[in-house]
């Protein structure tokens, strides 16, 4: 294995040397993700196998190419799991790439996210240099949290070779509810609803129907179940909706409309734009179709942003993929690539045109 | 304990920075009289004293922008203040520099029960915080011991945890979005209202930065609904290795308590008196273990709680009645550093955090150290994560003391790193901590933290000689190191 990182190193010094470019992929199952793949291919799902899992520290360290079926499945077999239930988009999605995308399911509003979960990484910079960052323990403040820094990275500032991540136990009791009630009703009651303690561990608004799951231990589902009132659905049915979510199977996301990814304070009013999915209680809504300026001004004056998720290539090359940064942010975007990749050769434009 | 500020002095004009910043602060926002300064030469880290060149007490943002910019100007160093109950040094004035309070940034600017977020300026106690969410039923989850006086600014600059963030989250999982100036003077927002923000996450960076990458002016936190009940499961034990296996199993177990902490005999020894917390005081150590939620499920938890804690060979174990209970047994816990304190002229508070499977052998590990360097030192750890503070206690005015207490800490950091943990699991390296750095890290990741830090502050003038050593200074260590390895090893 580490006769491979040598010869990774290697390229990359060999391409740092000559201007060369490399484009990163894991298993490619996120490569529609941010702005097109440029640059030589350099494959990296072939570093693969679990380090190390401790259950009773709740942390499990795997190569970066590790498959992230394999991981849960190895994790499922100690009642333990990802809480932030990254989406997979296909069988062949790895650890590294879960990191460097930064994406998280359904649960991310009681869960957190990836960038929550993640406590070391060894990672490959510009240099073809090997740097470890973080560790496998809690809680750790020594040194920049780089860990943190590189979810969502996109690659952009080196290969992840190793992830170290926070594991939890799966929750005892689960079940969803659902309610028949229109846009701004369900988004008043998600934040009434927020500021109770209620074991909500995920939420979904779309065409006047807003399912909620709950999840902890038997007795807190059971009480907020009797308190919330609801129409109870079928566990495999349940399942299946957050697992269409998730995945992005469910019939919203299908056909060819630009889809964007709006972030936005779970108290934004409906914005207005066109077909909504609302999840994680208003933070996150999934939009079809809308015009790119009109789409990142109406999120910005919410207090949010707004990605371009899925589109064709030229539309995404028109109007870049993620929301445009302000000058003194976009300046330390800048030198923060430029230290850890100061030849700029891994996944440039990927993020932003500049990167 | 050295104190490595020395190398980085600045030629500052001293005169032309007082008159520069006259111009723009107000009389009473300047000190310069070495009297007046003279309460600012050091924070929760006594051991290092050192008075700046000036001191600013700045009033709002246009007024910390008008000196950023001016000591960038001027290459002055800048180091930011809080509350100064930090126990690494990272508010250590720097001789040629401005000390910036942020203390008079103190108005609370919202709090929000719908979205469930309060905006901060960074001067706010952390406490203050939740005071005011109370009337909404919501209240901030991080809980410093020290959140009477920590400052919610202090609290992002270390990434401050408490005895809740097993559950909850350390301040790094609460926070949403940061306003800071960058050393030019550049108002920057990190994170949004939103649960992200595009770009890197700037805003994870930021928490546990130490005051090097920005100068922090506004701070919007979360949240959380106060849970309807909560109740804490005190259990002695009569040998700590069965307390240690006690928090292993609870954890193997699937729980998640909402706290878990542990404390031995010398510890427990030094909050009775003081507090009154109802200790077993015949236990070689004590745990902590707290459950929260609806009444249904805490009673649930519990009883599976005292379970396990049972099978781990418990010699007493008793369940909070009520509130004031609960509040009486965690108020000992949350008094161990003052306890402590009375008992001795001085004491540093160590910080590593390790595999908690491995707590029982770092204790014992501790108590012979305690006995080799012939100084006390009583524990207390947040169990559930695995990070320890223990508390080394010495005297100040005896002659070589403090040097042997540092060298009994830097002992227990470095077998820290051994057992695959960290120096400073919530406290920061500082200038305390600084040169374990190079115990824990590599010269190539060090590398990597001064060139990160190059990207927001290209000259190194924000709170310079913190937190990261210069590569020459590891070098030197290392050799050190080898040097003393070969001399131990030969015959
Ligand atoms: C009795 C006691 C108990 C403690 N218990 C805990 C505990 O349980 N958990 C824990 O994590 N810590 C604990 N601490 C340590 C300390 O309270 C925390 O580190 C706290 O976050 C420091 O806040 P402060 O306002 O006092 O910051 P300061 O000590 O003033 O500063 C700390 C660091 O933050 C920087 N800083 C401060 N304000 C700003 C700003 N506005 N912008 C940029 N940088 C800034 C400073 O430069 C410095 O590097 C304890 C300390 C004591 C004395």
């Amino acid at each position: 294995m580490d006769a491979l990182l040598d010869e990774w190193a290697g390229r990359i010094r060999e391409a740092a040397g000559h201007g060369g470019k490399l484009a990163i992929r894991g298993g490619g199952s996120k490569s529609f993700y941010g702005g097109a793949e440029s640059g030589e291919p350099f494959a990296v799902g072939d570093y693969r196998g679990i380090v190390a899992h401790e259950p009773t520290e709740l942390v499990v360290t795997a190569r970066a190419g590790t498959r992230l079926v394999d991981l849960a499945a190895a994790l499922a077999e100690k009642g333990q799991w990802l809480p932030f239930e990254p989406p997979v988009f296909g069988p062949q999605a790895t650890v590294g790439g879960m990191l460097a995308c930064g994406l998280s399911g359904p649960r991310r509003q009681a869960m957190g996210a990836v960038r929550d979960f993640v406590l070391g990484v060894r990672l490959l910079d510009g240099r073809g240099e090997v740097l470890t960052f973080g560790g496998q323990v809690m809680k750790n403040v020594a040194g920049y949290d780089v860990p943190r820094l590189l979810a969502g990275s996109l690659g952009t500032l080196g290969v992840i070779i190793e992830v170290s991540l926070k594991v939890l136990p799966r929750p005892v009791a689960e079940c969803s509810l659902r309610f028949a009630i229109d846009e701004v009703a369900a988004l008043q009651r998600l934040n009434q609803w927020g500021g109770r303690p209620l074991p909500i561990s995920a939420s979904a608004w779309h065409d006047g129907v807003l399912t909620l799951r709950l999840s902890g231990a038997a007795a807190a589902v059971a009480a907020a179940q009797r308190t919330l009132a609801g129409e109870l659905l079928d566990e495999p049915v349940a399942d299946a909706f957050w697992q269409s979510l998730r995945e992005q199977q469910h019939t919203f996301f299908a056909g060819d409309a630009p889809l964007w990814r709006l972030g936005l304070p779970t108290v934004a009013p409906p914005l207005g734009l066109g077909p909504t999915l609302i999840e994680w209680g208003g933070a996150q809504r999934w939009l079809r179709g809308g015009e790119a300026d009109a789409v990142r001004a109406a999120a910005a004056k919410a207090g949010g942003h707004a990605t371009l998720f899925r589109a064709d290539a030229r539309l995404k090359a028109a109007v870049g993929v993620f929301q445009p940064l302000p000058d003194a942010l976009a300046r330390i975007h800048r030198n923060l690539k430029l230290a850890f990749d100061p030849q700029r050769i891994f996944n440039p434009g990927r993020m932003y045109p500049d990167l | 304990m050295e104190n490595t500020l020395a190398e980085h002095r600045r030629n500052v004009d001293r005169a032309q920075l007082i008159r520069r910043l006259r111009a723009v602060l107000p009389a009473s926002a300047l000190l310069a009289e070495e009297e007046e300064m003279r309460p600012y030469d050091c924070d929760g880290l006594t051991a290092i004293r050192q008075l700046p060149l000036l001191v600013a007490l700045p009033e709002n943002e246009e007024q910390v922008q008008a000196i950023l910019r001016i000591c960038h100007e001027l290459r002055a160093p800048v180091v930011p203040r809080g509350a100064a109950t930090g126990l690494s040094g990272g508010a250590t004035p720097h001789p040629d520099g401005v000390l910036v309070s942020l203390a008079k940034l103190k108005k609370i600017i919202a709090v929000d029960p719908l979205s469930r977020t309060a905006i901060v300026q960074p001067g706010v106690r952390n406490l203050a915080v939740s005071e005011a969410a109370a009337p909404y039923g919501l209240y901030y989850a991080p809980d410093p011991s020290s959140q009477i006086a920590c400052t919610i600014g202090g609290n992002v600059a270390e990434n401050a945890g408490g005895v809740h963030c097993l559950k909850y989250g350390l301040t790094v999982h609460n926070v949403l979005r940061v306003r800071g100036l960058t050393i030019a003077g550049d108002i920057v927002e990190f994170g949004s209202a939103a649960l992200d923000a595009p770009g890197y996450d700037l805003l994870a960076l930021l928490n546990g930065s130490e005051g090097l990458l920005a100068m922090i002016t506004e701070v919007t936190v979360r949240l959380t609904p106060k849970p309807e009940l909560a109740q804490v499961v005190i259990a002695s034990f009569d040998d700590v290795r069965k307390a240690g296996d006690a928090v292993a199993s609870i954890i193997a177990a699937g729980i998640i308590p909402a706290g878990l902490e542990m404390m031995d005999r010398k510890a427990t020894h030094a909050v009775e008196p003081y507090v009154n917390a109802g200790y077993d005081l015949q236990a070689e150590a004590i745990l902590l273990c707290e459950s929260d939620g609806t009444p249904e499920e805490v009673a649930e938890e519990i009883g599976r709680m005292q379970a396990v804690i049972e099978r781990s060979g418990a010699a007493g174990i008793r369940v909070s009645q009520n509130e004031a209970e609960r509040l009486r047994f965690w108020a000992g816990r949350k008094a161990a550093f003052p306890a402590v304190g009375r008992l001795t002229p001085d004491y540093l508070c160590m910080d590593g955090t390790i595999p908690r499977r491995r707590l029982a052998e770092m204790l014992e590990a501790i108590n012979a150290l305690s006995e080799r360097f012939g100084l006390r030192c009583a524990n207390v750890f947040h169990a559930g994560d695995g990070n320890l503070h223990p508390l080394i206690m010495y005297d100040a005015n005896q002659p070589g003391e403090l040097d042997r207490a540092a060298a009994f800490g830097a002992e227990i950091l470095e077998l820290s790193v051994r057992f695959g943990g960290t120096i400073t699991g919530e406290h920061g390296v500082g200038v305390e901590k600084i040169m374990l750095m190079a115990e824990q890290f590599g010269l190539p990741e060090i590398d990597a933290f001064h060139r990160l830090k190059t990207a927001f502050d290209e000259h190194g003038l924000l709170n310079p000689g913190k937190g990261v050593p210069t590569l020459a200074r590891c070098r030197e260590y290392r050799q050190a190191r080898a040097g003393t390895a070969t001399a131990s090893a030969r015959p």
